[in-house]
């Protein structure tokens, strides 16, 4: 018996929804192995991972105030994946947003106001372009690969911010420790619900989702990523730029992940820090692709992968697990959802070998 | 055995007749089903040794899935292959090839890296020693007349050449019935006539040859025999040299193909629309071709026809004409007296340019984007209906999408289906379509009717001459030479990079056409 992959004449709309839905379904079956083999109760450990989270006030605002971010990067880095440009590195212009838009509070703490915050997130947003238009322009210039220069960019990014905050920006009455000083009331993110973290970050989310949305199906901009992603000689025979693709992808993607950054000091943390995110940056990747690069499905992603943050959380607080966990379970998820697509563009086929009168037995061949 | 090849090579081809012996391979009620598709209908087909016997067929008739299960790639749903009057099974090529069948398939298999005998050695059952293989290699080439060195590297060797490789070692194998898909689809004339000398030499031998061809002229000039499928059925057995090219054409496509209206014109009055001067790129990556001062100036209501061998600048002439690839020259390329040689293919398309790429999926068209889609790749610049502020117009692409469905009977599942659902014919309609719908002043147009069927084939250059007659100027780059022929008023032959002077077609004969194909006699030309 030999498994085939044999492809289809048109591509399956049905498993365009059902490959996500498949893979989070396979991800579980493995989570209940891998709860089973540290010892713990799958079940229960399935139970605080997954459901616990959502079953109290404080922990659903908390999924959103992680959701916001991941979701933000992930719309834009959907477009760059669309357009078969691999930006890797979100998580260093998110880094560089959150430094170059922390400028205001820190080095001009005087000045307050209603001014300060629309200014704050601009800034956000020029320093996560900026940061994306060095991979974007070594790729146009010199040809050099994007995947490398942009991910090794974030480790740059992140010592800049590791310098920064023990450096220059250090709290001056913060006792020697590297943080910034804390951001003035009208330098933060209003909140959405009195005396709980959910800002209004979310209505930026939801702004980018219809955009974008918008913009991939009606747009010609959206049609050129599009058809550049796909079929690169047919964009050239279009008209249409790859180079100019790249700035603007990677400008887009670049601006978003920046304005998740100075959201993300802005809103729940308040100031510069060495470490201001636990890898959203990469986790949007896997976002991006759960929710199918499209606006809506990367939504609802984001809210997945969100969960399992809480989830790693919870776990290492009621069963002692390591964060790590939620590491695997990512991993996992990115792995099994790029598996299962091929099911979009293949279906599988069981192959039983037939007797060769001639020689020996062989396999049908197709 | 040379001298058998110079006398049959010397001779004109006598009368053939078809050799009266048992079959060697026989194949009874074959019957294949894909789904809901019954690609192969009862097909009955008998294969006598030493006859080269034809298969005709239009695109999607069943050819290449009688083949396949012939050649063991395929099971077949029913019916019984016979070998020398024996039920065989073929499960697997390796079973077909064990039996005495080899194949040369229309795409070679080849790795340019690697001498002639490596390829050979990577495809035939050891021999003893390097050495020994090359001078078996020798030995069959010699004997089949089929030139070859063994030690030369294969991205050295022309496409000739290389099916030469592919069919010695097909012939290594001692087959007793070789399988030629389409093999003249890629050679000049010369080497044409030269694969037909090979095979009269086989089939002396006692060789069979089942020869798929659309060429009717020269199924009619090599086959014994013929045998013609339409969609999926057996429809008529008959004598090749007893039948006209148009009877043999009504009978695969099921209809009489309509005669092209309109004969070869003569203007040299009329404006120079497209003009093409002293136009010199460097090959765009090492395994392309450099054009070397092209030029040519293409007149309104004509068809201008540039033949020539795959491989020797189509291509980048075309992207240099399209502005897929600018020049350094304003100059180089004027559209109506206009320079744009500097400038790209939607400056160009708005001057009233439009262009059919060669291949028609991934350059011509999205395979993944519906068709509403692909109007929206070519004509978003030049139609101010498909767009209003950046926000493509849907109701509008499809609507070119329902005209140019009409106007060239493109056959389709759904109203808008994607690109690749399409058949190749009914897909190349749609592309040439799309920019005839524009009526545009300039078409280029790459490989016309490339793999598609007679009857799309006549539609399509039925269309190309009526645009032209309406003042439009039509460059036309073909490695089909008798579709250059048909439709041109003026000629020119591209080899090497090099484009030689425009010629009247009335002036021209084939054979002068084929030598210049293959690089001989008129070379390129400088302004």
């Amino acid at each position: 018996m030999r498994i085939e992959l044999v492809r289809r004449a048109e591509h399956s709309r049905l498993m365009v929804w059902a490959s996500p839905l498949l893979a989070v379904a396979i991800t579980l079956v493995i989570a209940v192995g891998i709860f089973a083999a540290m010892g713990a109760d799958p079940l229960e450990a399935l139970y605080i991972f997954f459901v616990e989270p959502l079953t109290a006030g404080w922990s659903l605002q908390e999924l959103v105030v992680k959701a916001i971010p991941i979701t933000l990067i992930a719309i834009g880095l959907s477009l760059c994946y669309m357009s078969n440009t691999w930006n890797i590195g979100a998580e260093g212009q998110f880094t560089a947003g959150a430094i170059l838009g922390s400028l205001f509070p820190i080095v001009f703490p005087g000045w307050t106001g209603p001014l300060v915050l629309p200014a704050m997130l601009l800034f956000g947003i020029l320093g996560g372009m900026l940061y994306a238009a060095i991979p974007a322009l070594l790729k146009i210039r010199f040809g050099a690969n994007e995947i490398l220069t942009s991910l090794m960019l974030v480790y740059v990014a992140q010592l800049l911010l590791d310098w920064i905050v023990r450096g220059p920006w250090r709290n001056p009455d913060g006792y020697g420790f590297p943080e910034s000083r804390v951001f003035d009331a009208s330098a933060q993110m209003p909140l959405l619900v009195d005396g709980g973290r959910m800002h209004i970050g979310l209505v930026f989310v939801f702004v980018a989702v219809l955009v974008v949305w918008f913009t991939m199906g009606r747009t010609l901009t959206g049609f050129q990523i599009r058809v550049l992603g796909q079929a690169p000689r047919a964009g050239a025979f279009a008209g249409f730029s790859q180079n100019r693709m790249v700035l603007f992808t990677f400008l887009v993607s670049g601006g978003l992940a920046g304005l998740a950054g100075i959201m993300e000091v802005a809103g729940p943390i308040g100031q510069l820090r060495p470490s201001i995110s636990p890898g959203y940056g990469f986790t949007a990747i896997i976002v991006a692709f759960l929710g199918r690069l499209h606006p809506v499905g990367i939504l609802i992603a984001g809210f997945v992968l969100a969960l399992t943050y809480l989830g790693g959380e919870a776990a290492q607080v009621a069963l002692g697990m390591s964060d790590k966990v939620m590491r695997v379970f990512q991993g996992l998820l990115l792995f099994l959802v790029l598996a299962c697509d091929t099911l979009i563009y293949y279906r599988v086929r069981l192959v039983r070998p037939v007797a060769d009168p001639l020689g020996g037995a062989v396999h049908g061949r197709g | 055995m040379s001298g058998a090849v110079e006398q049959v090579r010397a001779g004109e081809r006598e009368a053939r007749v078809r050799p009266d012996a048992a079959p060697l391979l026989e194949a009874v009620g074959i019957t294949k089903i894909f789904g809901a598709l019954k690609a192969n209908d009862g097909i009955d087909l008998a294969i006598r040794p030493g006859e080269i016997h034809a298969l005709l067929g239009e695109n999607g008739a069943g050819k290449s899935t009688l083949v396949k299960i012939l050649y063991g790639a395929l099971q077949p749903t029913a019916g019984e292959i016979r070998w020398n009057g024996e039920p065989v099974r073929i499960a697997s090529p390796a079973a077909a090839r064990r039996l005495g069948i080899g194949m040369v398939f229309q795409h070679f298999s080849l790795f340019d890296a690697l001498t002639v005998a490596e390829n050979i050695a990577l495809a035939v059952p050891p021999r003893e020693s390097r050495a020994a293989l090359a001078a078996e290699i020798e030995t069959v080439s010699a004997e089949y007349g089929l030139p070859l060195n063994p030690r030369s590297i294969v991205a050295d060797l022309s496409v000739g050449e290389r099916q030469r490789v592919e069919i010695v070692r097909c012939l290594l194998q001692k087959p007793r019935l070789i399988i030629m898909d389409e093999p003249t689809s890629v050679l000049t004339p010369q080497e044409a006539n030269d694969l037909f000398s090979t095979l009269d030499v086989l089939v002396a031998g006692g060789v069979s040859v089942l020869y798929i061809s659309h060429r009717l002229e020269e199924v009619k000039q090599i086959c014994h025999h013929a045998t013609i499928l339409r969609h999926g059925k057996v429809v008529g057995e008959c004598d090749p040299q007893k039948e006209t090219a148009a009877r043999l054409a009504s009978l695969m496509v099921g209809a009489d193909i309509r005669a092209l209206s309109g004969e070869h014109r003569s203007l040299p009055d009329a404006p120079v629309r497209l003009a093409v001067t002293d136009l010199s790129l460097p090959p765009p990556h090492p395994f392309a071709v450099a054009l070397d001062h092209v030029g040519l100036e293409l007149r309104a209501g004509e068809i201008l026809g540039i033949a020539g061998v795959a491989g020797n600048g189509q291509d980048e002439l075309f992207g240099a004409i399209s502005g897929e690839r600018r020049s350094e020259r304003s100059d180089a390329v004027t559209i109506d007296g206009r320079p744009c040689g500097t400038r790209g293919i939607t400056a160009r398309r708005r001057l009233g340019a439009a262009f059919v790429p060669e291949e028609r999926l991934g350059h011509g068209a999205v395979p993944r984007m519906r068709l509403s889609e692909n109007v929206v790749l070519t004509r978003h610049a030049t139609d101010g209906t498909l767009r209003r502020s950046g926000v493509i117009d849907r109701l509008s692409s499809r609507g070119i999408v329902d005209r140019v469905t009409k106007l060239f009977d493109v056959r389709k599942g759904t109203p808008d289906p994607e690109a690749t659902a399409l058949s190749g014919g009914n897909l190349q309609k749609f592309v040439v379509g799309r920019e005839i719908d524009r009526k545009p002043g300039i078409l280029v147009v790459c490989q016309p009717t490339w793999g598609v069927d007679a009857g799309a084939a006549a539609v399509i250059r039925q269309a190309l001459i009526d645009l032209a007659r309406s003042g439009s100027a039509i460059l036309v780059i073909s490695q089909d030479l008798d579709e250059i022929l048909e439709l041109s008023d003026r000629i020119a032959v591209i080899s090497k990079g090099r484009l030689s002077e425009p010629r009247p077609t009335a002036e021209l004969t084939r054979e002068e056409i084929g030598l210049m194909m293959g690089g001989v006699g008129e070379g390129g030309h400088a302004h």
